[in-house]
């Protein structure tokens, strides 16, 4: 392919839970939790922040970063599960806040956790075709998680935005790869506040076949193998399914550290995978290969291989790094979580 | 807010389009139609400011209206952008960090809504500058 990232942008709240102040709230063993999911705290939105700001700030990091010229771009696709109208696009919003309307194509995306890869490959779909020359696919989410339900504990808010084009390319994309079953593993109804899931049923016939399957596939297509890669990143529910399902695949645990940001920052559903990515890019050198591989309840998985070029160094400081917007973070506690997340209505 | 008088001021709300009078060098937020200085002879053009600017003075809202009764206390604050003209508007912030003279820059928010089942309303607000999220 000739397409690949012109550019990337990521947001993170400021706010932070710690597993431990949750735990204390619902009587669970904290130490048994953060050692089952490899999670200590997870990223909080503040009582203005949703879905649309997170998005709109990620881009805005995007077009920065690069300094990209946002009428250019001729589609903005966002992924997302907590969309905040039923109606009415996200996508809509953040083309006007970036300045890219109005010649241009939008919509919005769901797919559980992989919204946003899917919209990262109907861009790449769009912009091989030469439909337009540059296109915002986005993955931000302000996930929810029940009270006192297990996904509470990593339930947390994120984004992530990639630019993808065909010119001035950070990373090539050198093929995608997908594999998609009607698994009902994880749901959430229409009307309904927060999802519901089938337990250790998401493991095995979701997360590690769908994972598994993609991401032999995309390496069977392009004739790789685990060890061609310097990095590797796969969606991060908690810090165990991607730590594990790397090690079935034949990827080592240093090719997976600098992208498993779960553990100091919770899973950002759409921007989990996408998130991992960026902090990935952050470090990356020219002549790198990445290998991504997102999962989405339902289920899916898409798989990516990337390969890094020497213009990385010339636009990675021209926005936050990942790493920096992990840092300084302010904790609270569950009461002013709750506030925070809605979850106490007045 | 209705749903048309946001979606006239939707531009200027997300991204601090003003005004500059090409005439005096006049920059001024929100947009004018003309000139104060120059009036008829104005040459007024659409500006998008940088959002960056300084704490002119502010207060801590404790008893608010209706629509922002979730969110108190809240820092509102008059802020002086860099390019000239001041205006009013929420500083997200920690309120013992908050100062006369301290830079902020823009930021992209949720303003309100107007009820459970109406209209999101977004727009600008402020923090801190050395906030790490650029």
């Amino acid at each position: 392919m000739k397409s690949g990232i012109v550019s990337y942008g990521a947001y993170i709240p400021r706010y932070r839970i710690k597993i431990e102040e949750i735990a204390k709230v619902w009587g669970d063993n904290p130490n048994s939790i953060i050692d089952g999911l490899m999670v200590f705290e997870k990223s909080v939105p503040d009582m203005d922040e949703d879905t649309v700001t997170i998005a709109v700030e990620a881009a805005r990091n995007a077009v920065n970063r690069a300094g990209v010229n946002p009428e250019k771009i001729g589609a903005v696709f966002t992924g997302s599960e907590s969309h905040p109208y039923a109606v009415k696009p996200t996508s809509t919003i953040v083309a006007e806040a970036i300045g890219a309307t109005p010649n241009l194509t939008a919509a919005d995306f769901e797919f559980a956790c992989k919204a946003g890869t899917a919209a990262m490959q109907a861009c790449v779909g769009m912009t091989e075709s030469d439909m337009i020359e540059l296109g915002l696919a986005i993955g931000a989410d302000v996930s929810q998680g029940a009270p006192g339900d297990a996904l509470e504990y990593t339930a947390a808010a994120g984004g992530v935005a990639y630019i993808i084009g065909k010119e001035n390319i950070i990373a090539r994309i050198e093929s995608t790869y997908s594999f998609t079953t009607d698994t009902p593993d994880f749901w959430r109804r229409e009307g309904k506040p927060y999802p519901e899931h089938g337990g250790r049923f998401t493991g095995e016939p979701g997360y590690f076949r769908h994972v598994t399957s993609a991401a032999e596939g995309l390496m069977e297509r392009l004739g790789t193998k685990p060890s061609d890669y310097n990095y590797a990143v796969f969606h991060q529910p908690n810090g165990k399914f991607p730590t594990r399902v790397a090690k079935m695949l034949g990827f080592s645990g240093e090719q997976i550290k600098p992208g498993l940001v779960v553990s100091r920052l919770g899973n950002t559903y759409s921007g989990s995978c996408m998130m991992g990515l960026a902090a990935i890019l952050d470090i990356a050198k020219p002549g790198d290969r990445i290998f991504m591989t997102a999962f989405g309840s339902g289920a899916g998985s898409d798989a990516f291989s990337f390969s890094v070029t020497d213009r990385i160094d010339e636009i990675r400081n021209g926005a936050p790094s990942v790493e920096e917007m992990l840092a300084n973070p302010i904790y609270i506690n569950y009461a002013t979580y709750a506030k925070h997340k809605g979850k106490i209505k007045l | 807010m209705t749903v048309a008088r946001f979606w006239r001021r939707l531009k200027n709300m997300y991204n601090l389009i003003g005004t500059h009078c090409e005439k005096c060098g006049g920059f001024y937020y929100p947009p004018r139609n003309l000139c104060p200085k120059c009036r008829r002879s104005s040459r007024s053009v659409p500006f998008k400011f940088k959002g960056t600017g300084e704490v002119v003075t502010y207060t801590i809202v404790h008893s608010s209206t209706k629509d922002f009764e979730k969110q108190t206390p809240y820092i509102l604050a008059i802020i002086k952008l860099d390019e000239g003209p001041s205006l009013t508007s929420q500083v997200i912030c920690d309120h013992s960090d908050i100062h006369i003279g301290m830079k902020v820059r823009s930021a992209f928010r949720k303003l309100g809504e107007e009820s459970e089942k109406g209209m999101l309303y977004y727009g600008t607000k402020f923090v801190p500058m050395e906030s790490r999220n650029k």
